[in-house]
């Protein structure tokens, strides 16, 4: 069937079998391979995206069920100028990256809990992310990342 | 981690949602959020031949006030039931249970709708809306009909519905008791219960201690007989068949059930 | 001011942060274009004999390129069969091969679930999929051999020509007379259990052939020795092989080299013609690639009343899975490290090695160590609790003194340097360790539900313990002035390229943003080792110094010649990244300058760095838990360490290397297992079973800081990737026994799940009432 998402501000028109999930739909028709597949049971989030700005696992979303809708992904997030996010810049100045495969989607999952969040306990953030799977950081730096993040994330939204 | 093909088809209203689903032969299944689904399918345990989307309906998404009862359209999600100002003065046991679904990204997808009609007796929402003497509204190929919350589940993963009829609400009557605890005994935070409590008042239902949601009818007659949350709570586990796993054999999961009782039953006391 | 030891964020995260890394499922580069997919038919049963594979469905089903068999392996040699005697040295991470030797495709016989039978090739992955449902292998099942105790027993043999399922026996543990005159003797069974090592990117390979070249992307640890794999495979030179680790999304011991499945996919594109792509599925990741640990020990250990401990006794059991792709290496450091940081004068190790119907074994984090430490800490607990005495206190008085390095232990380790009582003292003192006894009194007293449970360990590992394999470094500085670094090192989220840039700033003054370091790639770095063994910054790091340093030396000469002085009276101004004549800064020549004096090539320095020797970092970890008496669930609260691993590069990247071997190192205390069925059946095969940690179950940590350098290298450096797992886990254990051991519980084996304690506290109490 033919699906048009708009992914990162710009209309993606394709004719895609039934069955494509989105997080496929986004790596191979929209060429954005930042967002990473991690498991097959719903499990892990390394393909978090937005749709239509809240948090959602890519792998669990058909294409079609996206037809008609925005998707944000990590590579959509730098402002006009190019610079970094707020979380982008947090997540590098607490390093809260080691190999970089979970981090698009935790940084997305990250952008989601501050926009419904804007300032979380750490408790709020461990529990909020409790659906990212990371391997290489055990999550302390992440946790300093979202929480360094929130003050200068929700500036970003309000400007 | 691929679906096997299936034809997607996609409905606008309830109407045209039943309609294609009638001609879409007994392998069609609804597809709401898709977080109950689309995991069996991508694990090629489920394989239906059609997918009706009926996420799109906007008009079974919703949480009323209706005077004596809370209606709840099916297809409204986890995270809309979790924030839901209705709900956290009228249902605050259902906007909780929500709140602790899977994780935000699953909460923003599932539908109470979805959650109820896959009938897994390990999920949460099940054992709510029984302990809340829900009332379901389905509607199919031969019009609408109500089925009593106790009537609803059936079997591990099924339901009374019928192929092609789909859920369209649910109906909550104000609880007279308003005392409310909600205890889910989890290894990780994100895993499904190995066992649950829904307390309303005096009504006690239990997350994946059947094949089904069930309601601690022991426990509930001792506390109609006045005994106390720990000594009701003994009656936990009688009648019930609690799986065995790798998390929990029966005899650990009976156990939990008593503990959990009394520490729910405590927890809604100090809410009465 | 250098900068080697402040902290600096990584140069690798704006890339990452922004587009995304390329790990080999992103490479759109041309040779891949029209890459086909490649999806494996995998065998569902744990032991059978296949006595027939139909294609013929799975041919005809769309997008469907080629179904391989073992049938189409008729272009491979078959390695020559091993010279009698030429068994694998104990201490060699290397196949046992002979009878014990594992194929590519399953020849006639599987050993485990998830053992690659054929290869659908399809143009799209989700064709592939639906294709190889429809290939059909007919197999007749044999026993499945599960569990240590049925692999000693049983008369099921995995390998026709053995004449057991103990591939490998090492040391002999049967003198008692060691034990005499303790006043205490301690003996537990411990179940150090499977796990999987779950990088959050599972395996991957891409290749093509063309004109007889082979180009190989493969998420790897080591892409020379990969190419050194795929020659001997392949039968090809290694000259015309080209070995590429792209991104790499992590590894942790299980993606040193390449695996069968790996090797597969570049056997099948020479085969077919066709460029392929191969990115395997959670599911097929959980059970295909190698799972870690899988030992049953016995540790008897005595000592004095007063808490002297005499002898140690530590027998070990390795399932190494179907096939022992590590011969017995992974037991063999177990007992190489066995006696921990402790002075114990009688000590005895033995080891066999055996195998099962489960997939194979091989390093993951600590690979070996982590045994040896939580054998070693968990038995120095049950001793304390023996005698009546704190188990700190117990530690201390067995702790190997400052004075006494190099120390010689009886298992034949040389630990270079260390001050373990240091680190086991910051850390009772920076956790509180007295108030957190006094609070768990109280609630012992009161009889709470919830109880505090504390728990210590103090370990000594080895790292680079391959460092005469050593490590290369090329330094080439080009006439602008910039840098370029080719390390054989090959970083997959270690932040190397942070690290070694920091180096060359520090040695040469041109700054870290000048300096380019490319690794993984066999075209420009045909000689290297790879990243394991937390060898890197102390073999790799090292090479980079002396790489930087014979560029110092050659920059001086030039530039002496540039400024017609004598070298002698040159000086490099590494604030400026500047040579100068000393005291006359108007001579000054940047290395720009310097170098396009040099010559077209500038300055250019190879160094294959072999003089390291293994070091031994150390630490002490304490981890506070509570523990929910009426559930058995366990939260940790607090996780304190203090990990030495010498002078520390990078404090950022140093920490982050802790954070992340402390949360997997608690994850088999609390939560991981790979479990299977008697028939031998995954039952932990997806994320959803296999208990993964997340967020949600851990602390903040607490790190302490620890420095005591080493003199085995120039900068005094030991691997500190490995030693938080290895601290972390019987910390967790320790915690969990302590909260319940007033209630009579001695020992719980891990992970210790709600079930597997409330069974504890249950037992314990039937026996208490009896």
């Amino acid at each position: 069937m033919k699906v048009i998402v708009t992914v990162n501000g710009s209309q993606i028109e394709a004719e895609v079998p039934d069955r494509t999930l989105l997080v496929h739909f986004l790596r191979d028709v929209a060429n954005l391979t930042a967002t990473n597949v991690g498991c097959d049971t719903t499990s892990c989030g390394a393909c978090t995206v937005l749709l239509d700005g809240k948090s959602v696992k890519s792998c669990t979303v058909l294409a079609a069920q996206a037809d008609g809708h925005e998707v944000t992904t990590v590579e959509g997030l730098a402002d006009g100028s190019g610079a970094m996010h707020p979380v982008q810049r947090a997540f590098q100045a607490e390093h809260g990256l080691q190999c970089g495969f979970c981090t698009p989607g935790m940084v997305m999952a990250t952008v989601s809990l501050l926009a419904e969040n804007p300032a979380p306990t750490e408790e709020e953030v461990r529990s909020a992310l409790e659906g990212n799977l990371c391997r290489c950081t055990g999550y302390h730096n992440i946790v300093r990342a979202v929480l360094a993040a929130a003050p200068a994330a929700s500036e970003r939204r309000s400007s | 981690m691929i679906p096997a093909p299936f034809t997607y088809k996609r409905a606008s209203s309830v109407d045209e949602a039943v309609d294609l689903a009638a001609r879409s032969g007994d392998d069609a299944k609804f597809l709401a959020g898709g977080h109950s689904l689309l995991p069996l399918m991508k694990l090629r345990l489920a394989v239906p031949e059609v997918l009706i989307d009926i996420g799109r309906i906007g008009e079974l998404s919703y949480v009323r006030d209706d005077g004596g009862q809370i209606l709840v359209g099916a297809l409204t999600s986890h995270d809309e039931l979790a924030r839901s100002s209705v709900l956290a003065s009228e249902l605050p046991l259902l906007a909780h249970a929500a709140s602790q679904v899977g994780d935000p990204q699953v909460r923003h997808r599932g539908t109470i709708g979805g959650s109820l009609v896959h009938a897994d007796p390990a999920a949460d929402l099940p054992a709510v809306v029984l302990a809340l003497d829900a009332t379901l509204v389905a509607r199919g190929p031969s019009g609408t009909r109500e089925i009593a919350a106790g009537d609803f589940f059936q079997s591990l993963f099924e339901t009374v519905l019928q192929p092609g009829e789909l859920l369209t609400e649910i109906r909550i009557p104000k609880p007279p008791n308003r005392g409310w605890a909600f205890q889910k005994f989890t290894k990780r935070a994100i895993d499904w219960a190995i066992v649950g409590v829904a307390v309303q008042g005096g009504n006690v239902a239990l997350v994946n201690m059947g094949q089904t949601p069930v309601r601690a009818s022991g426990v509930e007659q001792a506390l109609a007989g006045g005994a106390g949350p720990r000594d009701a709570a003994a009656h936990a586990a009688e009648q019930t068949s609690p799986p065995a796993d790798i998390n929990a054999d029966s005899g650990y999961r009976e156990h939990l059930a008593r503990v959990l009782v009394g520490r729910a039953l405590e927890e809604a006391a100090t809410r009465a | 001011m250098s900068i080697l030891g402040t902290r600096v964020v990584r140069t690798e995260d704006p890339r990452l942060l922004t587009v995304g890394g390329t790990y080999v499922d992103d490479l759109r580069v041309p040779e891949l274009t029209d890459a086909a997919r490649v999806t494996f038919v995998r065998s569902p049963v744990a032991h059978a004999r296949i006595t027939g594979i139909d294609a013929s469905a799975a041919r005809e089903a769309p997008g469907v390129v080629a179904v391989l068999t073992i049938q189409d392996m008729d272009d491979l040699v078959p390695p020559p069969p091993p010279e009698p005697g030429s068994e694998v040295p104990e201490g060699a991470p290397l196949p046992l091969g002979g009878v014990w030797s594992e194929p590519l495709l399953a020849a006639g016989r599987v050993r485990y679930v998830g053992e690659p039978v054929a290869m659908v090739i399809t143009s799209d992955s989700y064709q592939g999929e639906d294709a190889a449902e429809l290939v059909s292998v007919d197999y007749e099942p044999l026993p499945a051999v599960i569990g240590i105790g049925t692999a000693l027993e049983t008369g099921t043999l995995l390998f026709d020509g053995a004449e057991s399922n103990v591939c490998v026996t090492s040391g002999e543990a049967t003198d008692d007379s060691i034990f005499d005159g303790c006043d205490a003797v301690i003996k537990q069974t411990i179940v150090n259990q499977r796990l999987a090592p779950m990088p959050m990117e599972g395996r991957a390979a891409a290749a093509v052939f063309s004109d007889g070249k082979l180009t190989y992307w493969v998420s790897t640890q080591n892409a020379q020795i990969t190419r050194f794999i795929l020659s001997g495979v392949l039968g090809m030179d290694p000259g015309t092989i080209r070995v590429i680790a792209p991104d790499v999304g992590g590894g942790f011991g299980a993606k040193v080299g390449a695996d069968r499945d790996a090797l597969l996919v570049a056997w099948a594109a020479r085969k077919t013609g066709q460029p392929l792509r191969w990115v395997e599925t959670r599911s097929e990741n959980l059970v295909g690639m190698t799972h870690g640990r899988a030992q049953e020990q016995t540790v008897t250990l005595g000592g004095t009343s007063d808490g002297r401990i005499l002898a140690y006794r530590l027998e070990v059991v390795q399932d190494t899975g179907a096939y022992p792709r590590m011969s017995g290496f992974l037991p063999f450091l177990t007992k190489l490290m066995a006696v921990g940081p402790y002075d114990i004068p009688h000590v005895q190790t033995a080891a066999r090695t055996i195998v099962t119907n489960t997939t194979p074994i091989s390093a993951y984090r600590g690979a070996g160590r982590p045994e040896a430490t939580a054998a070693v800490e968990r038995a120095v607990d049950l001793f304390a609790a023996a005698v009546g005495m704190d188990p700190g206190e117990v530690r201390r008085k067995n702790l190997i003194a400052p004075d006494k390095f190099p120390y010689s232990t009886p298992t034949g380790a040389v630990y270079d340097s260390g001050d373990y009582a240091t680190a086991l003292d910051k850390v009772l003192a920076g956790a509180g360790y007295g108030e957190l006894r006094a609070e768990q009194a109280r609630r012992r007293e009161r009889g709470d539900v919830v109880q505090l449970g504390l728990g210590l360990a103090s370990y000594v590992e080895i790292t680079a313990a391959d460092a005469a394999g050593g490590e290369t470094s090329r330094l080439m500085v080009h006439g602008d002035g910039t840098a370029t670094v080719y390390t054989g090192s090959s970083a997959h989220g270690q932040g190397h390229h942070t690290a070694w840039a920091m180096l060359v700033e520090a040695e040469l003054g041109i700054p870290m943003a000048n300096v380019t370091v490319i690794h993984g790639d066999t075209d420009l770095i045909p000689e290297g080792v790879g990243t394991y063994a937390s060898r890197s910054l102390q073999l790799g790091g090292v090479a980079v110094v002396k790489a930087a340093q014979d560029v110092k030396e050659q920059a001086r000469r030039v530039a002496a010649d540039m400024l017609e002085a004598a070298e002698a009276d040159l000086e490099l101004d590494t604030e400026r990244g500047a040579w100068q004549v000393r005291g006359d800064p108007a001579s000054s020549r940047s290395w720009g300058e310097v170098a396009t004096h040099a010559g077209s090539d500038g300055l250019v320095a190879f160094v294959q760095y072999i003089g390291g020797a293994p070091t031994f970092p150390f630490g002490t970890h304490l981890a506070v838990v509570e523990v929910d008496t009426e559930t058995g669930k366990v939260r940790l609260i607090r996780h304190v360490t203090a990990d030495d691993a010498g002078i520390v590069i990078n404090p950022v990247l140093a920490e982050g290397q802790r954070h992340g071997g402390i949360a997997q190192g608690v994850a088999q205390a609390l939560l991981e297992e790979m479990m299977y069925d008697a028939d031998g059946n995954p039952l932990t095969g997806t994320l959803a079973d296999y208990a993964a940690i997340s967020a949600a179950e851990l602390p903040s940590f607490e790190l302490l800081q620890s420095e005591t350098p080493t003199d085995v290298n120039p900068l005094g450096v030991k691997g500190i990737g490995e030693a938080g797992t290895i601290g972390a886990t019987p910390a967790v254990q320790n915690a969990v026994v302590d909260a319940v051991r007033h209630l009579g519980v001695t020992h719980i084996d891990m992970p210790t799940t709600p079930a597997r304690v409330w069974a504890a506290i249950s037992a314990a109490r039937e026996s208490g009432e009896m």
